[in-house]
């Protein structure tokens, strides 16, 4: 293959990006195409209809499912609250008269005579979606939803737990490098988006759902907090719905492993700034990172979105990489040579690899598939 | 144009990210797999059209192969000197493969068939409904509703069995109202493959609100399953309904000479012809990076499962939550802490694209791949059974044994050959470390093969299969499998050291080896692919070959490009608890059978 390396993580003080905002069932959109929006604006609703219920109710009143009709009380149609009687039998003598009740509040679907049951609907849900982003409607699916146009300061992520929220940007430790505990957290960060540095210690996640902070960007994280966060072991990288009471955005990886400083910085020049942010992550064919999105301005809509750099153009000498595994994982580097033929590794492995230059000036040999290019 | 006649073959497997393309052509009297190229697949943005990944892999081909195989964006055919080809085909598990949701009456009886049948179809089995799964019927409902599936398998009953039950789980779809995965715009396909008294019933529940289209019984009687005619329905949905919302599919399936497959189908297709031309049972394995496969022919029945989230890169992690990290821990021949090594699989799932480049960082991807194919071979036999619930006639010998219905098929004894399959295996630096890799996670008993997928061209041999089952089978044998060698090993344990079997090997040249293993002890003998020797085994009291405790054997063993590995370690394989013992032990073994390069410090790594 022609490329092989790993397209490196988005990290840009100003970009225009767009946002598909769509509807999970059909509906009806409340904006117009050139409309400004900010994060909370509602763009579309929809009514999700509501659970089924069934309810076996020959079986209960101890009659044929084909004779059923005639002992409901409530039509298919009708509105039933929960308690009220559906369907009863009308024995000789009244003590003995059987009454289905309705277990939920909802309206009667459907009544079965082959199986004898009962469908009761709950009322539908309703959907109300939000911009998500501050900036220019430049599309309207109908009764489908918008594309969301904004320009913005954006960073990606690694991995991220939990799904859209947004705050006003905090950075809490002095450096990229330094371990978030509960002390750098205090109660009018409520609200906020917390950038700490190298870690999240465990504590700090309970002091930050206990103030109400509405987000963790930080460095890295061990696993084994994590599971202590989410209450059982991630099994596969698509995130997003978790409910944890924040969201956590990991910028490096798992493992004690500093902010990278470009990301670090860019996120300490916007702080007091109100930002857009998800943890949803989805690794897997269409992949899906984490993302920090922080408005420009309404002023400073571009007529073109930003095009992303091309992932297939390839690593240069020259580039900034970070190694993105052992035995150098999380160290950045300069690329110094390309060598186009293959190379055994410690392993026995032949791959083509990469000549790079350490901070310290040490050059060392890495698979080309174990660096990202630290992109602009 | 007579499929015999075919004499330059292409096939394209279009994978979620890597779309494969393989020249076949017949050279001689054989036909042998020539040149192959690869292209990222296309389905999603930008592109979001399969073609463009198939043309530039194809692209490859012709800049390999010299021969001129496009002209323009269209395949020429057939094929005339050095340009064109006979025919061209194509498997597909791009945009997340086939997936379906199953329903049966009884979730050990029909619904298992439906399972099955759909597995069979290539298919990743999304949820398994029955009227006895234990969950409340609004939760069902709720679980139809959520899940976005590609079509709904319906199965139940017997023929003239139970009618309201299997209109009871109609009812629930129905009150569900799904819908399809990719386009919302159409109706959704529901099979119905269940009592043929019920079809009236469920036509009018459904027939309005999804796709409908009914089928014979899978399960017409509790003794017989008949899961082709469901099978066929499902591939001619797939095709139909599926393949044809997917973005560039339907001009793909204008240029392919037969019907596109999903590819873990065309696998099992490839790995079934192999066994019945062979006459042998077979296990085969994709381990992939989000899922593992498992494939097996035994008394001729074939059977798949797939391990939706057991796998080597997207899914890592899964495996380590489902084995437990002892278990991944007890394969790593140096300590290491239990933070360290969380940390470092999930840095892994987060990018899953790198490699290993120490050493000690291979060794932790293959304990990590032992416990994978471990665990999906456990869920492979609890599928691969025969029908439960059926009658059996049982003589009075029969009677003190006890046997139940819907025993696992999966005999080890009996199995002949292990094929392995998914970059873990196929590129392990060592051949003997995929060898080992199979041999730990499977402990084969008695005499078995074992080959390696060389370059994942499985799917394209079992869509090739459909169309032409000699060529099929000829470039199988010939290009795609790497014959490693043969495990001998007999089941049984004891006190490590304690005598175990000894052995004796004849060569055609009259050339004799022969020797005694201990318990514990592992060996490699030299013997190439294409040789064949006689070989003698006579367990110790404690172990059986197959015949018995303590009963001889002979056969015939074939060699490979790792030779013949008799392994006394014990079955089950007996591991030292204590950690500086374990960690010697799986020195001794490594160095037994030459598994990795030698490293300065080995034993520790923090």
């Amino acid at each position: 293959m022609a490329h092989a390396y790993t397209p490196g993580l988005r990290v840009t003080p100003d970009i225009t990006i767009r946002k598909s905002r769509l509807l999970p069932i059909p509906g009806e959109v409340l904006v117009a195409p050139g409309q400004q929006v900010d994060a909370t604006t509602e763009v579309a609703h929809t009514a999700l209809p509501g659970r089924v219920y069934p309810v076996n109710v020959a079986n209960q009143l101890g009659i044929a499912p084909g004779a059923l009709p005639s002992y409901m009380i409530k039509r298919e149609g009708e509105a039933v609250q929960k308690g009220e009687p559906i369907a009863e039998n009308k024995p000789f003598i009244k003590w003995l008269q059987i009454q289905v009740r309705a277990p939920i509040s909802g309206v009667i679907e459907n009544i079965s005579t082959v199986t004898g049951q009962v469908f009761l609907r709950e009322p539908p849900t309703h959907i109300h979606l939000p911009a998500y982003l501050a900036g220019t409607v430049v599309e309207v699916i109908p009764s489908q939803g918008v594309v969301v146009e904004s320009r913005c300061a954006f960073i990606q992520g690694i991995f991220g737990i939990g799904g859209e929220t947004g705050g006003v940007i905090t950075v809490a430790v002095s450096s990229p490098d330094e371990v978030l505990t509960a002390n750098h957290l205090r109660a009018e960060h409520q609200g906020h988006i917390i950038v700490g540095g190298a870690l999240a210690h465990p504590e700090a996640f309970i002091r930050a759902r206990e103030i109400g902070v509405k987000a963790l960007v930080v460095g890295g994280v061990h696993d084994r907090d994590l599971k202590e966060v989410l209450g059982s072991d991630l099994g596969v990288a698509i995130t997003g719905t978790e409910q944890i009471g924040l969201t956590l955005i990991i910028t490096e990886g798992f493992g004690i492993i500093p902010m990278a400083r470009r990301t670090f910085a860019l996120l300490a020049a916007k702080a007091g700034q109100r930002a857009s942010c998800n943890g949803a992550t989805q690794i897997r064919a269409g992949v899906i990172r984490p993302e920090i999105v922080i408005p420009l301005g309404r002023s400073s809509v571009s007529p073109h979105p930003t095009p992303h750099a091309n992932p297939a153009g390839g690593i240069q000498v020259g580039d900034m990489i970070r190694i993105i595994r052992e035995p150098y994982f999380g160290r950045i580097a300069r690329v110094k040579a390309l060598p186009p033929e293959l190379q055994r590794l410690p392993t026995e492995s032949a791959v083509r690899v990469l000549v790079a230059t350490l901070s310290e000036g040490q050059d060392v040999v890495i698979p080309r598939a174990n660096v990202e290019r630290i992109e602009e | 144009m007579n499929p015999q006649d075919l004499r330059v073959i292409l096939a394209t497997d279009c994978g979620s990210t890597t779309t494969k393309a393989i020249l076949i052509e017949k050279r001689g009297e054989e036909y042998r797999q020539t040149y192959r190229g690869e292209a990222p697949t296309t389905v999603e943005a930008p592109f979001e059209d399969v073609t463009r990944g198939v043309l530039n892999a194809i692209q490859e081909v012709e800049e390999l192969s010299g021969r001129t195989i496009l002209d323009g964006e269209r395949i020429l055919t057939p094929a005339h000197g050095t340009s064109g080809v006979d025919i061209y085909l194509s498997t597909s598990s791009a945009g997340g493969g086939l997936q379906i949701v199953v329903a049966g009456v009884v979730k050990a009886m029909t619904a298992e068939s439906a399972q099955r049948c759909a597995l069979g179809a290539g298919a990743i089995v999304m949820d398994v409904l029955a009227t006895n799964d234990g969950r409340p019927s609004y939760e069902k409902i709720e679980r139809i509703r959520h899940l976005r599936p590609d079509m709904i398998l319906l199965a139940g009953g017997t023929d003239g069995g139970t009618v309201s039950h299997v209109v009871e789980i109609a009812e629930y779809i129905a009150a569900a109202d799904p819908k399809p995965r990719l386009d919302i715009g159409y109706r959704l396909p529901v099979i119905y493959a269940g009592n043929r008294e019920a079809r009236t019933q469920v036509q009018n529940i459904l027939g309005d609100r999804v796709a409908l289209s009914i089928t014979d019984n899978i399960r017409p009687t509790l003794e017989r399953e008949n899961l082709l005619p469901a099978r066929r329905q499902i591939h001619d949905l797939f095709l139909a309904h599926v393949m044809a919302q997917a973005p560039g599919y339907r001009k793909l399936m204008s240029w392919t000479g037969a019907p596109i497959i999903p590819t873990p189908a065309a696998v099992g297709m490839i790995i079934e012809a192999l066994a019945r031309r062979e006459g042998i049972n077979v296990l085969g394995v994709d381990i992939g990076g989000a899922t593992t496969d498992v494939f097996s022919v035994f008394q001729g029945i074939f059977n798949r499962t797939v391990s939706a989230n057991l796998g080597m890169s997207y899914s890592i992690a899964n495996v380590v939550a489902e084995a437990g990290l002892a278990n991944i821990h007890r394969w790593l021949p140096f300590t290491l802490d239990e933070q360290t090594l969380r940390n470092h699989i999930k840095n892994k799932m987060i990018r899953p694209t790198t490699i290993p480049q120490t050493v000690a960082d291979l060794q932790i991807e293959q304990a990590i791949a032992r416990e994978a194919l471990r665990l999906a071979l456990e869920q492979h036999k609890q599928l691969a059974v025969g029908l439960k619930g059926v009658q059996q006639e049982r003589s009075v010998a029969d009677a003190f044994e006890q046997r139940a219905s819907g025993q696992s098929l999966i005999d080890l004894f009996a199995l002949e050959l292990i094929i392995g399959s998914g970059g873990i295996l196929s590129h392990a630096p060592r051949r003997v470390q995929a060898m080992l890799m199979l041999i730990d996670a499977y402990e084969p008993l008695g005499i078995t093969q074992l080959a390696v997928d060389s370059i994942f061209m499985m799917p394209h041999l079992g869509v090739l299969s459909t169309v032409n089952l000699q060529a099929a089978t000829e470039v199988f044998v010939k290009d795609c499998l790497v014959p490693l060698g043969t495990c001998i090993a007999p089941s049984g344990t004891g006190k490590v050291g304690e005598r175990c079997f000894s052995y004796r090997l004849l060569f055609p040249d009259k050339r004799i080896i022969e020797g005694n293993l201990a318990l514990g002890d592992i060996r490699l003998l030299p013997l190439a692919p294409q040789q064949e020797a006689h070989i003698e085994l006579t367990p110790t009291r404690g172990f059986d070959f197959g015949a018995g405790k303590g009963k001889k054997i002979s056969g015939k063993v074939r060699g490979g490009v790792v030779g013949l590995i008799l392994d006394a370690r014990g079955r089950p394989l007996i591991m030292a608890r204590d950690e500086a013992t374990r960690v010697r032990q799986l020195h001794t073994w490594a160095q037994a059978v030459d598994l990795y390069p030698h490293q300065e410090g080995d034993g520790e790594r923090s």
